[in-house]
């Protein structure tokens, strides 16, 4: 089960012609596929396409239904695999990921489907996570495109032409013969708008009759002599096959005056933010008028040298508004320049920034600096920059990302630091997944990262001459590659490094998915395949699974013990705990319903006693807890904030535990609140709470007569 | 020709910056709900990615008025980013929220109404800090004045607490009573009736934003030091030997001070603390506002009311205690509260509440104490709502009168005096000085390994100071030592303030 319900959303994918479709550019993708008539859907989780992996798992009657097959592939490489049903069957298939990371895992694949080439649809829904809000390395799927030649489709950043897109792309990669990749940025799966639905189509041929009746054909095998083949054809009749759809189709569009001295050469994804640099500088309107022409790249590989060839005829300069780096559009731009004699002058990189996000003021100036150079006239003076303010920069803190409230990786975080007071600071390899925050304050723990499950082979090269590396990994991360790569790697090598896996249960740093090893049943997967069965299995001899993350103090000592046992090979704890945001959203109304109801509930709340708290926030400097924060102190003699619990606490019992591990102090407390308490509580508390009553006024009677 | 954009154009944009769980998501559905019904064309998106996690979000949203019907107007095309200078609405969840929106230029002053809870979430690096590490609010306040075109601040937080709402509803609320878009009081409220979600008390707190937005709201300062009022006979003659004794400005601050240590100890020990703080004041030539005596005022109470088991467990089992505790969390007729301490007393907390020749043979023999330390090597979850732990407690509280036998008291002492030494032999020749020795005791705080690494550290400066007598900028150089030492807890930035002002680390 994902973090939220997406009921509402599975019954959008329902509706039929006409019907106005409602919510956000990914979810309309998987209306848009089940429109086309696909018969399988694949792919791996992981923002900015989350939503469209968890609306198809809660989708699993609607797509029974319509007899397609959908699959929470293992990794992206699984999912890109997957598209092989395409090779030999009618089939159109779709499967999606992040990128550019899902895409490294899936190239394998992806590099021997483009080689054979496809007799049914195949689409890759490319979610690319560049710019502002990105939490992986800046690079372009582009080049992945180039390199294996796959059509890259990059719609306008509106619902109506992502779902046409979808469809087309479809259409094109059946022309082509070829796998065809949609690309939407992360702003572009997240905006909201509507589109005009059609009916959905069950596929002509579903996955079950193409396993029924099996084809073969050796010339579409990754095998000598066919790969040489596929090459030929590759060039010889799959590209153009796919210019002629692109031009006869008219993908790609035109905005604007017919003839001009200048243009503006933009790619689809990017042309909402040219059109408002634009309006900025006087020379469209908010409808897209613009009074440059502009030919906007909804496909962006392959270029349509004839449409190019057009559009440049006759101008003096061409701006290419192209994100990221390095800039392939434009270096073919110049080719097709020389090819075709034409002297006009291509503008990109020159005037534009070579990386980094193409936003609206980083576009409004480089159209200005374009027009102030090949158009003068018509090039309006830049706007003042806002006065800087130094102060305010220096006060405005950063907000790094961090556990959430409650989460079970905390504790083993906690305890690594306390096992670093101890032994000394440790090389951490770390893994993709929430658990990558700990290099983040507080806990400044982690040296590298090297991608999906693969913590442990990152920690490889390290042969201990006394102190042994440490590497995490996520249960995500475990099944996606760590198995194989991390731990099986480690077995293989006689390697000394200590793994910890954290198992909460879900892949949680996606949005909560499923896994083998979650605890929930699922009535589509296979869950509860235990992670040290499995490292076992692989001939790990020294596994440890501790069932409370929490218990800070057990976390340190099996770390430390993993750290200094004289058992050779590879040293595996599997840390486990439910991840509490998913716990809170399964738990907080099943209680809530259960109080009302009448029965006995338990809540605990930690607090902390201003009075004997110092404020040193050694505690804070141990957890990082978003509910532990500080406040003013209430003692006008103290001056430094003091420890403060706020409402959001869950009551995990962290800072009690970390307070004791750590020998802090004795301001921590829990309470422990009863709702619907039992006759036999609320006597027992009355005798107590009676005679505590009675020693309390005699004490306060005292201190009263002692007191100022 | 200068960009200028037309003050009244079709479209609308606004920015919300929210961090992770404050519903900038609901708010910003909540938008869109009521310009889509409402004769515009709106659009939203954000960049959640890890900034779910506790980090900041800016959710973005534009609207255009939809064209007349007949004027044959394609779809508009809406940015999907805020750009700098072309915002006109920014909603801000918190404080810092509202001065990141300022640094990134969505604030400006031709056009943009800023919306901003007052309230404070603090940051990582704010609330880690050994010392005092929070962000200067005003400087933001300030900011937000100059720099919007509107500033509607008030605390929406406490607001959404007050109505038992969410601040969501209430920045929706304020968006409403701010006026900046065109939609009435009803089309607003019908959005949260459509988003069906705990309707009624969304409306509550949108009520509540939207009065709280149109009635200007104002800041107000921090309290002075309030100094109580007497209520012994005791305490009225330590009052009025403080109001004879003692400046004016230290006054509040030493009666303060003379209370806390009657509640600690009795009347003799306040005694005691006015009879050392005579001393300094005697020195005390009234320099910056009699600030040295001041400073004795503060940090020699704070000092004489150490927190040694004693003083602990007596807080720990008061009335006022435990009504805080239900209080605090919100305990409702018919719920039970028990409630756990994590307390941790070592072996030597113990022996420190034990008179010195029964404490000293202890520390000192090798055998016993490692036998004893095992006992209590493990933390003990101390439930003071049950008989059997509150009777524990209360034993060790009414040791209190036995305290000055204790060897943690003796040791206290002979630090104080050490300390008081040091000041007064400063302030014979540079009151300044001494009043930085005073203030150093900010150091010494916490318990066991804390409490030793602030002692420790107090030791550094206090050889500092003495290095430092002499110089002109001997004050100057232990404030800022001071404040190095409470920067980190590795001691990096008191190392390089120790070497910059050439003395050793």
């Amino acid at each position: 089960m994902a973090e939220r319900s997406f009921k509402k959303e599975v019954e959008q994918l329902r509706l039929g012609a006409g019907e106005v479709f409602e919510g956000e550019g990914i979810l309309a993708v998987t209306k848009a596929l089940l429109q086309a008539g696909v018969a399988y859907v694949g792919g791996y989780q992981g923002s900015p396409i989350s939503h469209l992996m968890d609306v198809f798992a809660d989708a699993d009657p609607l797509l029974r239904e319509l007899g397609v097959h959908f699959e929470s592939n293992a990794s992206e490489a699984a999912a890109g695999a997957m598209l092989a049903a395409s090779v030999n069957y009618p089939l159109r298939g779709a499967v999606a990921w992040k990128s550019v990371v899902g895409t490294n895992v899936a190239s394998d694949a992806l590099s021997n489907i483009a080689s054979g080439g496809v007799s049914g649809g195949a689409l890759v829904i490319i979610g690319e996570d560049y710019g502002e809000g990105s939490s992986i390395m800046q690079e372009r799927t582009h080049a992945f495109a180039m390199k294996s030649q796959m059509w890259l489709l990059d719609p306008r950043p509106n619902l109506t032409s992502i779902v046409d897109m979808v469809e087309k792309g479809f259409e094109l990669s059946e022309a082509s013969a070829t796998p065809v990749m949609i690309e939407l940025r992360v702003r572009a799966c997240h905006v909201t708008g509507s589109f005009v639905a059609k009916d959905n189509r069950r596929p002509p041929m579903t996955v079950g009759q193409a396993a029924a009746n099996p084809r073969r054909d050796t010339d579409r095998i990754v095998l000598p002599p066919a790969n040489f083949l596929h090459e030929q054809e590759k060039i010889q009749k799959r590209w153009p096959a796919a210019i002629r759809f692109v031009q006869e189709q008219r993908l790609n569009e035109w905005f604007g005056p017919e003839a001009d001295e200048i243009g503006i050469i933009v790619q689809g994804g990017l042309y909402n933010t040219l059109n408002r640099a634009l309006e900025l500088a006087g020379l469209s309107d908010i409808h897209g008028a613009s009074r440059i022409p502009i030919y906007c790249l909804n496909v962006a590989y392959p270029l349509i040298p004839d449409e190019v060839n057009a559009f440049c005829a006759g101008k003096k300069a061409v701006l290419i508004v192209e994100e990221g780096q390095p800039e392939f559009i434009e270096h073919e731009l110049n080719t097709m320049m020389r090819r075709a004699d034409l002297q006009t002058r291509i503008v990109g990189k020159d005037m534009l920034p070579r990386a980094g996000e193409y936003t609206g003021a980083v576009l409004r100036d480089g159209v200005i600096a374009f027009l102030r150079q090949w158009a003068p006239e018509r090039a309006p003076v830049a706007p003042m920059p806002a006065v800087p303010e130094p102060e305010l920069a220096t006060t405005v803190p950063q907000r790094p990302a961090g556990f959430c409230t409650g989460c079970p990786e905390r504790p083993i975080f906690s305890a690594m630091k306390l096992v670093q007071r101890e032994l000394g600071e440790l090389h951490v390899s770390a893994d993709i997944g929430c658990h990558l925050f700990s290099i983040l304050p507080p806990f400044h723990i982690g040296n590298t990262t090297m991608g999906y499950g693969l913590g442990t082979a990152g920690a490889s090269a390290f042969k201990p001459e006394g102190k042994r590396a440490v590497a995490m990994m996520g249960d995500g991360g475990f099944w996606h590659n760590g198995l194989t790569s991390g731990i099986g790697n480690a077995v293989f090598n006689k390697d000394e490094t200590v793994t910890i896996i954290v198992d909460n249960g879900y892949s949680a740093a996606t949005g909560g998915q499923d896994i083998l090893s979650s605890k929930a049943e699922n009535a589509t997967r296979t869950t509860n395949n235990p992670i040290e069965k499995a490292v076992r299995g692989l001939g790990v001899t020294w596994a440890r699974t501790l069932t409370r993350t929490y218990d800070v103090a057990r976390m340190r000592d099996t770390l430390k013990e993993a750290l200094t046992s004289p058992e050779a090979g590879p040293k595996v704890i599997v840390a486990q705990s439910e991840c509490m945001l998913n716990k809170q959203r399964r738990v907080k109304p099943a209680l809530a319903k259960a109080a009302r109801e009448g029965k006995r509930v338990e809540r605990d709340k930690f607090g902390v006693d201003a009075d004997t708290c110092t404020g040193d926030h050694a505690c804070i400097r141990l957890s990082g807890c978003p509910s532990l924060s500080v406040k003013p102190n209430p003692d006008p003699l103290r001056q430094d904030p003091v420890t403060h619990i706020d409402d959001s606490c869950v009551g995990c019992g962290n800072c009690g535990e970390v307070a004791h591990a750590a020998v802090l102090c004795p301001s921590f407390y829990r309470a422990r609140i009863v709702t619907n308490p039992t006759r036999w509580e609320r006597l027992r508390q009355r005798l107590r709470a009676g005679m505590i009553a009675f020693l309390q006024q005699r004490q306060a009677r005292a201190l009263a007569a002692r007191s100022f | 020709m200068e960009i200028t954009l037309p003050a009244d154009r079709d479209r609308i944009t606004i920015a919300i910056l929210a961090l992770g769980g404050q519903g900038g998501g609901v708010l910003a559905d909540w938008i869109l709900e009521v310009a889509n019904r409402n004769g515009y064309d709106a659009q939203g998106t954000s960049v959640p990615g890890v900034a779910q996690r506790t980090g900041s979000t800016v959710y973005y949203i534009e609207m255009a008025r939809r064209g007349v019907a007949g004027a044959n107007h394609p779809d508009p095309v809406l940015a999907l980013m805020p750009v700098p200078g072309d915002v006109d609405i920014v909603i801000a969840s918190e404080l810092m929220e509202a001065g990141r929106a300022i640094l990134r230029g969505f604030v400006t002053e031709d056009r943009t109404t800023l919306i901003g809870s007052t309230h404070r979430i603090y940051a990582i690096s704010e609330k880690s800090a050994p010392g005092d590490g929070l962000a200067s609010s005003r400087r933001i306040v300030d900011a937000a004045k100059r720099r919007a075109a509107r500033f509607i601040g008030f605390d929406m937080d406490e607001a959404a607490g007050k109505s038992g709402s969410v601040i969501s509803s209430i920045m929706f609320g304020a968006l409403a009573g701010s006026e900046a878009l065109p939609f009435t009081r009803e089309m607003f409220e019908e959005a949260i009736r459509h988003g069906g979600k705990a309707v009624e008390a969304n409306l509550k707190g949108f009520a509540t934003g939207m009065a709280q937005a149109q009635t200007a709201a104002t800041e107000a300062d921090a309290p002075a030091i309030a100094a109580p009022e007497p209520t012994t006979e005791a305490g009225r003659a330590i009052k009025a030997r403080i109001e004879a004794m003692l400046p004016p400005a230290a006054q509040p601050l030493a009666i303060v001070g003379a209370a806390r240590l009657m509640d600690y100890q009795d009347a003799a020990y306040a005694g005691l603390y006015l009879d050392r703080l005579a001393a300094i004041r005697a020195l005390d030539d009234g320099t910056d506002d009699w600030r040295l005596t001041a400073e004795a005022a503060r940090h020699l109470a704070l000092w004489m009311a150490y927190e040694d088991t004693i003083r602990v467990a007596d807080l720990k089992i008061r009335a006022t205690r435990s009504a805080r505790v239900a209080r605090e969390v919100r305990l409702a007729d018919g719920q039970l509260l028990s409630v756990t301490e994590f307390m941790h007393p070592r072996l030597q907390e113990i022996c420190e509440t034990l008179p010195g020749w029964v404490a000293a043979p202890i520390l000192r023999s090798g055998w016993l104490r490692r036998r004893l330390e095992t006992v209590f090597a493990r933390g003990r979850h101390v439930e003071t709502t049950r008989l059997r732990w509150f009777l524990m407690l209360r034993l060790v509280a009414a040791m209190r009168t036995r305290r000055r036998s204790t060897l943690r008291y003796a040791e206290e002492q002979e630090r104080i005096e050490h300390w008081l030494d040091l000041a007064r032999e400063a302030a014979a020749h540079d009151v300044r000085l001494a009043a930085e020795i005073l203030s150093c005791q900010r150091l010494i705080k916490g318990y066991a390994d804390t409490f030793e690494r602030g002692l420790a550290r107090f030791g550094t400066l206090m050889t500092a100071a003495r290095s430092l007598a002499g110089r002109a900028d001997a004050a100057q150089r232990l404030a800022a030592l001071r404040e190095a030492a409470l920067k980190d807890e590795q001691g990096t930035a008191l190392s390089a303030c120790l070497s910059e002002a050439g003395l050793a680390a």
